[in-house]
This record gives C-alpha cells, structure tokens and sequence, in this order.
C-alpha cells in the first residue's frame, strides 16, 4: 500500500490554475521531493494534502484513507500529518519539550513525558527541553520542528523547504542528520524545495513540478541524465542547445563534429537539438576558432571560462594546467556522453 | 564656545517645559500626602470606601464586558472570512467616537419608564402601572457598565485584532496539522501569544474607565472620579480632592506598569513578522451568518442606534438645536483647541530639538516628565492643575497689595487654567507625532546642516520643521480633536459663563434635554471620527 496516492489533482485560485490534474504516488518509507521554481504548484501541492486548502477536484488517499475526493474532505486536524515549515512555526510561547508534546494530546502524561524524552534523544536536544525557541540557534529550532512533527506518529511528513533558512556552511550536514531521523522513524515524506542540490541529497525520488504537473518523476541520477523534457534538463542543470542531425540512436553530426552517445537515445530521429552542459564540453586552443570568450576567472583549481556558442552564453570550467591561451583560436569539442536530443 | 552655549539654551528652555508640564502631577502628590483635611477624614470615614468599590466594579465590569464583546469580533475579523467582513472590520472602531455621556442618555431616553420601550411593553401586555411589571434601570452601576464597555471595546478590538494579525498563520496550521480543532488553536496558541497585547489593552480601558466622568455622574453613581468633582465644586476643598485624586493615581499606577510590563513581554514572543495573505478560515452557512449578525449586532448597540436616534432628534429639533449657542460655543471649543495644539506643538518640538542635540545623558528627560499628564483623568488633572495655579495667584495677589493693580485670579479663574490643563494632558500626543517623523530625519543632515554653517536655530527652522511637516499636521490634528472631546477638565476649569461644545452638551444631558442640543452632540461625534480615518488608514498600510 502506497502511503499517498494523489489522482487527478487540481487547484484554482482565482481563477488561475495552480496544479492541474497531478498524479502521484509514495512508497512507504520513501522521501520524494516535489521540485521546482517558484509558483510552479508544489507548495500549493502540499498544502492540499496537508488539508489546509481544498482542491476543486482529484483524489488524496493517505495510508488507504480517502481524505479529499469530490464528496468528501477531512479536516487538517484528522489526518494525522506531520509538518515542517520553511520558518519553522514553533511555538514561541512554550518551551522546546512543550512544542514537541503539543500533538501528543491523545497521550496519558507518562506517555506524554516518554515520547518526549525520546524526541529530544533522537535530535540530541535533551538539555535544551526547558528553553524557548527564541533562545535556539537555527539548527536547533530546525531539530525541535523535525522532533515536533513526528512526534505523534504520523502517517505522513511534509516539508516545506525547510533548509532555506540554514547557513550554508552547515546545511549539508543537516540534510543528512535529517533524512537519517526521518529513515529511522520509517515513515513517508513529501519534500518541498527548489534546489536541486538539497533535493538529491535529502529525497529518494524528485519529482520536478512545471506548471501545475509533475514533468518527470524518477530518482536524481535518471532526472538528471534523462530528462523527459527540456523543462526538466533546463531545470536540473546549465546547460546549452546546440543543433544536431540524428544519423542513427547512438551517433549525431553536429557544426561541431560527430557526437557519441553513450546509451540510446530512442527518441532520436532526423533535424533536432541536443542538451550539452557544461561537464561535456571541451575547450582547447586548436587551429578553428568556433566560440568567443566572453569573461575568464580563476578560481583556484581551476579556470571558469564564460563563452558564446551557437548564440548561446555558458560558463565552462577547465583545469588549471590546461588553461587556454585566449589569445589563439579555442575550438569547442563535445565529449561522448549520455547525450539528451530533443525533436 | 559659541555651539556650547546655545546648546545650553536649548537645554534650559527644554528643562523649563517638563518643570512646567510635570509641576501638576508633582504638586499633587505632595498635596495627596500632606497633613490631615477634616473633609477627606470624613469621606474616608463615611461613603470613600464605597467610591472605592464602585470604581473597582465599574472596571471590573466594563473590562469582563469589553472581553467578551471585542475577542471574538478580533479573532473573526483577524483570521475568517464571512460576508460583510471588509466593512465590519472598520466600522467596529466607529464607538470610539461615540462620548460615553451621549449614549448614556440616549439608552436611558429609551429605557426609561416614559421611553419607547417600555411604553409599546406596556400597550401590547396591556400593563398599567410600574408594580404590573419588572424592568431593568440602566442607571445603575450595571448600566454604567454596559454604556462604557459599548465605547471602550474597540481598543481592546483593535490591538487584539492587530496581535491576532501579526501572528503567522503557520503556528495555527501548525496546531491545526497536530489535532488541534481551530477553536482549540484559538486558546492554546493565539489567546496565549496575544496575552500580553490584550493585558495592554485591558490596562488602556481601566484608565479611561476610571477617567470617566459623565456617565457615571449621569447616572448619579459615586466614583472616585465623581467624588474629586463633588468635593472641589460641593465642599472647596482642594486637599481633599488631592487626596482622593492620589487613590485613583495609585491605581493608574497599577494599569501603567501592568501594561509597560506586558508590552515588554510581548516584544519578546512576537520577533516574527508574518506575511499572512489569505483567509485562514472561510466561514459558510450557519457560522458565516453568525459572525455577520454579531457584528451587525454590536454595531448597532454601540454606533449605528445612538446616532440614529441623534440624527432623528436633529431633524426634530433642528430650530431650537441650529442656533447661535451652538455656533457660539463651537468657535470657543475651536478656538481653545486650535492654541492648544499650536502650544503643545511648539513645545513639543523644543523639547524634541533638545533631546536629538542634546549631549546629556539625560537629555531625553524633559519629554518623559512632559508627558506624564496624559493618564491623568480629566477631573484629576483639573485639581493638579489648580493647586500650581491657586498658589501663583495668592503669591501674585499678595505681592502686588499695595498697587492699584488687583489680579484677582489670573490664573486659575481664566481660561489659562484650561489652556494649561488641556496642554500638560495632550502634551504627549503631539510628542509622540511629532518624534514619529522626527526619527526618520537622518543624523546626517544635521551634520550637512552645520558643517554649511548653520547655527541650531537655522537648522530647526530651516531643515527639521519643513521635514516635520507630516508629523505636525498628525500631532495638530489629534490634539486639535482631543480637545474638541475633552469634558471634566472642562467643567471644572471653565471660567464662569464659559462653555465649550462639550459642556454644553454635558449641560443639556444633565437637564434631560440633550434633544436641544442634538446638533451640538452630532458635531462631537463627526469630529471624533477624524482619527479614526487615520487610524484605519495606518492599518491598511501595515497590512498591505
């Protein structure tokens, strides 16, 4: 049994529609993350299944429970979901072991205390239980709301991006601390973010979200080097497009010379595009010069070379100890890869 | 040298306005503590207990009263969505308008034995005399309580509203996501988190309970606040009027320090800011008719009746209420009102000048004692305000004996001594309006300003009063209001055969004919709804 189904899912606001017929499943136990721009439905996605607004139309099924059809609608209250939002939403006016036992008004006081104390072990925060949260770090508040949000058990945990907040420096470290708690607790998640780093760190599968549907579902690596779409390809990484003449599923001839897939790629037949970025391509100082430099900066390891091709601008690194002479003529190659090609 | 000792001008002249301001509340206190009055020994002895119980009643009753009717209209217009909401939202400030003394009287005109009511009672039951039937009287202390509380709800209302407002919806869907039903939210995260909002609130309604003044002296229930007037104007007695006003300072006392604590408390739970765009509830069917008929219904008792029943006594009355008294006594309120704010102004921007170039550390005290006027209740400040005031015309008096030239009582028996009162009262409103534009002037300017050569003087006039602009059209237009309303004060102060709109009012309700003086009482009410403009305008603003 899956732990959310959603079918045929839509929402208007305004008139204007925000998600538009979406599908989606949720293995048990499984993170996915529903990714995307800004105003592109996920949030609005979430919410929806959290009960905190009512679809015009669709299906959400929780754990085999209808909670929103078109004769029907449960009340946030009696979904028994668990949420973390992007600030966190902790109660200011009590204490971090009064937050976490907000949920647990069904349990008699021992419970109560117990299921706390083990909360606060899970997030190692047992020596902050009587402070407040104004008196936490960011971490720490983002532990207590995680702490918090499963405290009770529920069926389902949503997250509303929540590592936005959090220093760089650290995020990282968080992300891991907390997909780990959520693994241990074996329970479902929906994860809202529109950061693809934070996404293939925290989720098991994405789900990038365009225009109210979900473009392409599946795990980081398969998203990541076959996109469905170019919404999905622009979105997962920087890349260009440059012009291709398919002459077979594996071999492409470009202005650039012959490009060789490394997989098949059944959709490729006659005029089209291929999805280059920046890790496939391959400047060098040569006898043709096929693209202007536009800017060039050293970063350390390696040089960053801002460059125009095709009419098209993108950054392209190159190691250090074969910089460019940008004096001479660069030549462009494209080196063999899974290659991305788009009718 | 020469910037040092225009500095210290400056300084003096701000050291002179918070003596002056400040000298009534101090001259009180010395005299609540002075030596024994034979007046205030027996009044001690006989009825100022039960002033004393009367008093802590009325506040007790108006602030159970305002809870109940301002908390749910805060949580519906703050958090749902129900039909009519946009227009209930700003109507329910409208009371604020409203002077306690005229809807007292238009409640009892309606009540009373010989009123509407009772009469189409007594026709349809068939009842002949008063033994037939029971009806309540509403000029009790109970009465009393209901009339305030009609007026007074709307600042619990609006600051209720208002913490309501800046609380982020997430913490309640938050509550909401955990079990909790939306009434449950209610009292485990919104009531606990708007406490210290509605204890300020609450602490705003108690002083202005205690500074009311007609209704209770309509209804002829004994307050302190009656009992200062009665024993000034009844037994001339000014120690004990002192001494009576010092039970009701240490009460403002308590309401003050209850509110600076809670306002203190509340900065602390509240850092986040929240963007709350939608509706956290749309109400529909039985709950949205609901919410729509208690508004309607509160409007209607506090705002929409009364001047219903003003309006239809102008039109009945509009020859004997159009008449040349009203136009007379609104161009002295007019007048006393337009020195006033000028006054307050002036001062207040001296005192503010001082304090921004100042280089003490106490440079920001003559606004603090300055403003110390403003809790004061009108009838209390009245005998703060005569005790300086008497002792400068005795001193005057016995100093000029001898000359042919006899003062009499050019202080306290002229209209300086409501000009006075009126500015140590209404000081700190300007104070506050001015200083609200003041600190948005950048410290550099100052700079610019002197190294170009400029003394303090020219900068004052010549770059801080043309970017005060703002701030002192507010300040002049609250005070100029504030004193249009403002009642005992008036009544205890006013020179012989001297009367402002509001007395007259107050002297026509008194004599049970306040039909007479309709037009007058409307003009009141048009007046004190200028501020409320502003006030919804300001919260627009923060909203969007």
């Amino acid at each position: 049994m899956s732990s959310l189904s959603l079918k045929n899912l839509s929402y208007q606001y305004d008139g204007q529609k925000v998600i538009e017929n979406l599908d989606l499943e949720v293995a048990e136990n499984e993170i996915v993350c529903l990714l995307g721009a800004s105003g592109c439905g996920k949030t609005t996605t979430l919410k929806a299944v959290a009960g905190l607004l009512t679809p015009q139309q669709g299906q959400i099924v929780i754990h085999g429970k209808t909670m929103s059809d078109n004769t029907q609608f449960t009340a946030p209250q009696h979904r028994n979901i668990g949420m973390m939002f992007q600030d966190y939403a902790l109660f200011p006016h009590l204490t971090v072991a009064q937050n976490i036992a907000f949920g647990l008004s069904k349990f008699n006081k021992a419970d109560k205390q117990e299921r706390v104390n083990e909360m606060l072990e899970l997030v190692h925060l047992s020596e902050f239980s009587e402070r407040y949260p104004h008196e936490l770090s960011g971490g720490q508040q983002q532990r207590v709301a995680i702490a918090r949000a499963l405290a009770y058990k529920p069926n389902l945990l949503l997250l509303d991006e929540p590592f936005s907040n959090i220093d760089a420096q650290v995020r990282f470290q968080l992300i891991n601390d907390i997909r780990q708690i959520i693994k241990d607790q074996k329970v479902s998640a929906i994860f809202v973010s529109h950061s693809k780093e934070e996404a293939f760190a925290f989720a098991d599968k994405l789900a990038v979200m365009h225009q109210g549907k979900i473009a392409q579902l599946g795990d980081a690596k398969t998203l990541f080097e076959q996109p469905a779409c170019k919404e999905v390809a622009e979105f997962l990484g920087q890349g260009i497009y440059i012009p291709a003449q398919a002459e077979d599923k594996c071999d492409f001839t470009t202005s650039f010379g012959r490009v060789t897939s490394t997989k098949v790629c059944e959709n490729a037949q006659g005029a089209g595009k291929i999805y280059i970025r920046p890790a496939h391509i391959q400047l060098e100082n040569g006898e043709t010069n096929d693209v202007e430099i536009l800017q060039s900066r050293f970063i350390g390891t390696e040089f960053i070379y801002q460059i125009k091709v095709a009419d098209q601008a993108i950054e392209v690194p190159v190691e250090s100890e074969h910089a460019l002479n940008i004096n001479e003529p660069v030549t462009f190659k494209i080196k063999p890869h899974a290659v991305n090609f788009f009718s | 040298m020469q910037s040092l000792l225009s500095l210290s001008k400056w300084q003096v002249f701000a050291w002179l306005i918070g003596a002056c301001l400040s000298a009534p509340l101090a001259f009180l206190i010395f005299e609540s503590l002075q030596g024994d009055s034979d007046v205030f020994t027996h009044l001690w002895d006989t009825v100022l207990w039960d002033y004393i119980y009367n008093t802590l009643v009325l506040i007790a009753g108006v602030l159970l009263l305002s809870c109940l009717i301002a908390l749910p209209l805060g949580w519906l217009t703050a958090y749902c969505q129900f039909p009519g909401k946009k227009y209930f939202e700003w109507a329910l400030m409208l009371p604020l308008a409203m002077p306690t003394y005229i809807i007292a009287y238009v409640y009892t005109d309606l009540f009373d034995y010989a009123g509407p009511v009772q009469i189409a009672l007594r026709e349809w039951f068939g009842w002949q005399s008063p033994d037939d039937y029971w009806f309540f009287d509403i000029r009790t202390l109970g009465g009393a309580i209901v009339m305030i509380a009609l007026v007074l709800y709307p600042y619990l209302y609006l600051i209720f509203k208002t913490a309501l407002r800046e609380q982020s919806f997430k913490l309640l869907q938050a509550s909401q996501l955990m079990g909790m039903s939306p009434l449950q939210s209610f009292f485990k995260v919104s009531l606990p988190l708007a406490r210290g909002a509605i204890v300020a609130a609450l602490a705003l309604i108690s002083m202005e309970t205690m500074a009311d003044f007609a209704t209770v002296h309509y209804f002829a229930v004994s307050t302190l606040t009656t009992a200062v007037y009665d024993t000034w104007l009844g037994y001339y007695s000014l120690t004990a009027a002192a001494k009576i006003s010092g039970i009701m300072l240490l009460f403002l006392f308590v309401a003050i320090t209850l509110e600076k604590i809670s306002r203190k408390n509340t900065t602390v739970h509240e850092r986040q800011s929240a963007v709350n765009d939608t509706h956290l509830y749309v109400l529909s069917g039985k709950y949205a008719w609901f919410a729509s008929i208690y508004c309607i219904v509160v409007l209607f008792f506090a705002f929409a009746l009364p001047v219903g029943v003003l309006v239809s006594y102008s039109i009945d009355y509009f020859d004997q209420a159009w008449n040349s008294e009203f136009f007379l006594y609104a161009w002295q309120s007019l007048k006393i009102s337009l020195w006033v704010s000028v006054i307050a102004i002036a001062l207040s921007i001296i005192v503010l000048f001082y304090q921004r170039i100042g280089e003490q550390k106490s440079k920001a005290l003559p606004g603090r004692v300055s403003s110390t006027g403003y809790a004061l209740p009108g009838t209390v400040l009245a005998i703060a305000v005569l005790l300086p005031l008497t002792l400068l015309d005795t001193k005057l008096n016995e100093w000029l004996e001898g000359t042919t030239f006899e003062p009499g009582l050019l202080f306290s028996g002229t209209i300086f001594a409501m000009v006075f009162a009126y500015v140590v009262r209404f000081y700190a409103i300007a104070q506050g309006a001015v200083e609200a534009s003041y600190v948005r002037i950048s410290p550099s300017l100052d700079m610019a300003s002197q190294s170009m050569g400029k003394n303090f003087a020219q900068m004052l006039t010549s770059v801080h009063i043309p970017l005060l602009r703002g701030g002192i059209l507010t300040a002049g237009l609250l005070v100029f209001i504030e004193c249009m309303k403002e009642l005992p004060a008036a009544l205890l102060l006013r020179p012989f055969n001297f009367e402002t709109l509001a007395t007259h009012v107050f002297q026509y309700v008194s004599d049970e004919q306040l039909e007479l003086a309709s037009i007058s009482a409307l003009f009141i009410v048009l007046v004190g709804l200028v501020p409320l403009y502003f006030v919804n305008r300001s919260m627009e603003q923060h909203n969007s």
